[in-house]
């Protein structure tokens, strides 16, 4: 009883990067229409700041963190305006194999920056761990952080896409880009802002993901990116509350999966959660049905 | 029958190219000028050429993008190198050429079977959500492999699944992989599975189905006004590509004594990607030179290995770019300025 | 849409309204409508639309934009799936079909904004017309067996014959995205005319033609009914070529038919001179 409740908890707080990531790739979907396959490797290059401006640099983890989110930003809009600005009016195709060489490239990028051999991630969080049931089951800083940062970004965001001029306004570039354009809302600048936010919660999702498994290699974001994708997917793509319930819920799947079923087949059981979500409710928990015109 | 006349001198040299390419490599191994790495190299080019083309009829005939091709590629493999051991072992089939041929259609029948049970749910989705769905099951694929345990007791199998204590000789052995394989690939079997692919693919193209596939891909609503069935024709386009891709894991199982399932991870579905990328979505002769082009060439300049990928990944990103931007005919129109002014005045009249 | 509707529905009687020319009287409607109908999120853009049209009779269907005449041939031909009604095509129910059985039951359509295959060439595009046609599988196609190269030349030959209703044999190697609109249009028609439709559904085949090009259309669409004696329902704007050809006309606004009849009296009726140029006396000072 007491494992279950320890794996849950483990499960919610793995949930909650998985919720912070997907964020990030819900955001963009919504509203450049596109899967940001590269998004996995910002937060590995956001961990990687870090890491260097701590061990290297000497500075707090605040600061480092913060450095680390500015990073992220900048490369996102970067991306953005190099790689996927030009492909706007390309098929789906074209911009998904662009985005897999942006993978690629940050990941080899990273590999000759930062070698292959993995990296100790020192954890970023000076909490003690709460105890429950004696000792029995604990629960670490690094959860606790995580869940209350998922739960003030998520917060945070909804208000953001709610209140502000700027969040309407993506809210109205992804309804119709062309009718936004005509409203006088610069499409450009929304699409980089929406890339800047997802970069920077990239970072600091990247900077939990590593507290709490710290090894930290080039290849670190990408499997989290891709099942992070399956939770956005999972929610519903575009819809923020969606991407908290669907990081969650995965997590927890995840962790039970592996605790209960097997280790080796972890993995597989998150991919099959995507694919039973695709087929039995497309638009996911909490989305919305599209139509095709003819 | 001009345009057939057309299509059919194409081919011709597509085929011409190939049987080329593998005379010049015999006459080089007969003078012993090929160095003994590039020999080694030769099984995993004939591979690596009909896991192209194979990605290439998916990717460019039936236009679906499939990141999970190295997943058919690991079925076949293993099935593959399992029917060869058993083949030995029940029949006392020693014939190693016979061998090779079955085990490769085993393993082509093995992958067939697994792009049916996955088209069946993965075709019913499109675009995004359709390539992020072969990539798990690429993934699951894996997983699953790496659970699995054969042994072979005489000439009976053993399966188990988790669980590895089965009777007689464990042959496939969980994450350790298919062990103790007898090395029968040879080169001129590499050169008779391209043949077969090309003949595969570019006869299925030329004909009433190929054309469907072609219309299901150009446009969805418009070919299923004119009656065709969507979803037959690119599964059969999905199981064909896998079939093939099967019997090149199936090659390439069988030219190394231990074969495991993390070989067949993700990146290697990306590394055909990017060859059938390189060689032009669709254009099947492209795959074949990409293909052994970018195989051949990390081996000759090992000096920039550690670039490989690094440059993959940024020619990857301008083949895509320039292709599909409207930064090439800008250029194009930098070249010629005056034609395309009078284009542009042409069309202001029209409206 | 539940089985129980689709028997009360039927059991309504529906008023004959039929403009069926008088030869096709006593034979099969090749389509029937009964109170067709389709919502969109609580708007009904196609309401109670019963239509019959004769075996080889050619039919308008006009109205304002926005009228919901596109509409009526996605449910026609199974692209949207009604919310009410039935259809029927030579006398059976299309109820559970999709688009590509529709057009196997016989109806074969153009589309507003012309959907041809473009990077294929025109023969290509004509040759996917005639797929159901033409029966050889996928492994007679692979393996080059005897039944491939009758076949394929048959097919060849039927595209040829098919090209050139239009005229068009010439531009068989040509690639259909390259060719001018008008050609397009006409390709789009032969290529729906290759699967051997008994009604031909044409949207807006005269947009973005000059008055020479649509008169020769007309002639085109008479000859395609006489010779091949099939059924041609379009959607137009052209008031010319609508009330040149069409031997029977409905007029739909806001998703129902406001009128039906022949073209002097479709141009006589009040209520489709108020829908297209408004109410004129009461507003006046």
């Amino acid at each position: 009883m007491i494992s279950l409740l320890s794996y849950l908890c483990n499960g919610i707080s793995l949930g909650s990067v998985y919720a912070i990531i997907a964020l990030g790739y819900t955001m963009v979907y919504g509203i450049a229409k596109m899967l940001n396959f590269a998004h996995g490797d910002v937060i590995m290059i956001g961990a990687y700041v870090t890491f260097c401006a701590i061990q290297y640099l000497g500075l707090p983890p605040m600061v480092s963190v913060l450095l680390a989110m500015v990073a992220c930003t900048l490369l996102g809009v970067i991306i953005e305006r190099l790689a996927y600005k030009p492909l706007r009016q390309a098929s789906s195709l074209a911009v998904l194999i662009t985005a897999i060489g942006m993978s690629y490239l940050l990941q080899n990028v990273a590999l000759l920056l930062w070698g292959s051999n993995p990296k100790s991630f020192p954890s970023v969080v000076n909490l003690g761990s709460l105890s429950f049931f004696d000792g029995q089951l604990l629960i670490s800083g690094e959860t606790i952080v995580t869940v209350v940062m998922n739960i003030i970004i998520m917060v945070g965001l909804t208000l953001f896409t709610g209140k502000t001029k700027m969040g309407k306004a993506m809210r109205v570039v992804a309804e119709d880009k062309g009718a936004a354009e005509l409203m006088g809302i610069n499409v450009n600048l929304t699409i980089s802002i929406t890339f800047a936010i997802g970069s920077a919660l990239a970072a600091v999702a990247g900077v939990l993901l590593c507290s709490a498994y710290p090894t930290l290699m080039p290849t670190t974001g990408s499997m989290p990116g891709i099942k992070a994708f399956t939770a956005a997917v999972f929610g519903g793509i575009g819809s923020i509350p969606g991407a908290m319930l669907g990081g969650i819920l995965l997590g927890v799947i995840e962790i039970l999966g592996k605790a209960y079923i097997s280790t080796e087949l972890g993995d597989a059981i998150v991919f099959a959660v995507l694919i039973v979500v695709l087929l039995v409710r497309p638009t996911g928990l909490l989305g919305k049905p599209v139509r095709e015109k003819v | 029958m001009r345009k057939a006349s057309k299509t059919a001198v194409s081919n011709l040299i597509t085929y011409g190219i190939v049987v080329v390419a593998y005379i010049v490599c015999q006459v080089l191994i007969e003078n012993g000028q090929m160095t003994r790495a590039l020999k080694g190299q030769l099984v995993p080019i004939c591979v690596y050429v009909v896991m192209a083309v194979s990605l290439n009829l998916t990717v460019g005939i039936s236009g679906e993008l499939s990141l999970g091709h190295a997943g058919f590629m690991s079925v076949g493999a293993f099935a593959g190198t399992i029917a060869s051991a058993w083949l030995l072992a029940a029949f006392q089939l020693e014939n190693e050429v016979i061998r090779l041929i079955l085990a490769m259609v085993v393993g082509g029948a093995a992958a067939g079977v697994a792009g049916v049970l996955i088209g069946i749910p993965v075709l019913r989705l499109r675009g995004d959500y359709l390539a992020i769905v072969t990539l798990a099951f690429g993934e699951i694929i894996r997983n699953v492999l790496n659970c699995l345990y054969i042994s072979l007791d005489g000439a009976r199998l053993h399966l188990g699944f988790l669980n590895p204590n089965l009777p007689g000789e464990l042959m496939v052995n969980g994450p350790i992989g298919v062990t103790g394989i007898d090395k029968i690939s040879t080169f001129a079997m590499g050169f008779a599975l391209i043949l077969f692919t090309l003949f595969v693919v570019l006869n299925l193209v030329n004909s009433r189905a190929g054309r469907a596939i072609m219309a299901t891909r150009d446009n969805r609503i418009a070919a299923e006004s004119v009656g065709i069935q969507v979803t037959k024709y690119k599964m059969m386009a999905f199981v064909v590509s896998a079939a093939l891709a099967g019997m090149a894991g199936a090659l390439y199982g069988l030219n190394f004594s231990t074969v495991t399932a993390s070989k067949f991870k993700f990146d290697t579905s990306i590394l055909v990607l990017v060859f059938v990328v390189l060689g032009g979505i669709g254009n099947i002769r492209g795959s074949v030179i990409a293909a052994t082009v970018l195989t051949i060439l990390p081996e000759v300049l090992r000096a920039f290995s550690d670039y490989r990928m690094l440059v993959y990944a940024i020619v990857l990103i301008l083949v895509m770019l320039l292709t599909n931007s409207p930064i090439l005919s800008n250029l194009v129109n930098r070249f010629y300025p005056r034609l395309h002014r009078r284009a542009r005045e042409k069309g202001g009249e029209a409206a | 849409m539940s089985p129980k509707r689709m028997v009360d529905t039927k059991m309504v009687p529906v008023p004959s309204h039929s403009i069926v020319p008088e030869r096709d009287l006593n034979k099969t409607p090749v389509l029937e409508t009964r109170h067709l109908g389709i919502e969109f999120g609580g708007l009904k853009a196609v309401e109670d639309f019963n239509l019959t049209i004769g075996k080889t009779e050619i039919a308008g269907l006009i109205g304002p934009n926005g009228a919901g005449k596109t509409t009526v041939f996605n449910l026609l031909t199974k692209v949207y799936q009604p919310t009410t009604g039935t259809v029927l095509v030579n006398g059976k129910d299309t109820a559970g079909m999709n688009t590509m059985q529709a057009n196997r039951l016989g109806i074969a359509r153009t589309f507003q904004n012309i959907r041809l295959f473009g990077n294929m060439t025109v023969e290509d595009n004509v040759r996917i017309g005639l797929h159901n046609q033409v029966r050889y599988g996928m492994l007679t196609g692979i393996f080059r067996l005897p039944g491939y190269w009758k076949q394929e030349r048959a097919q060849h030959e039927q595209a040829l014959r098919l090209l050139s209703i239009f005229g068009m044999e010439d531009m068989a190697e040509v690639k259909a995205g390259s060719l001018p609109y008008g050609a397009q249009r006409r390709l789009e028609i032969v290529r729906a005319l290759a699967t051997h439709p008994s009604l031909l559904l044409l949207d807006e085949p005269a947009a973005g033609m000059n008055p020479h090009e649509t008169e020769e259309l007309m002639r085109n669409i008479i000859k395609i009914r006489d010779e091949f004696q099939i059924a041609v329902m379009l959607i137009e704007h052209d008031m010319n070529l609508v009330m040149g050809i069409c031997e029977g006309i409905c007029v739909l606004n806001y998703g129902r038919i406001i009128a039906k009849g022949t073209a002097e009296e479709i141009q006589q009726n009040p209520v489709v001179i108020e829908a297209y140029l408004g109410k004129q006396k009461e507003d006046a000072p």
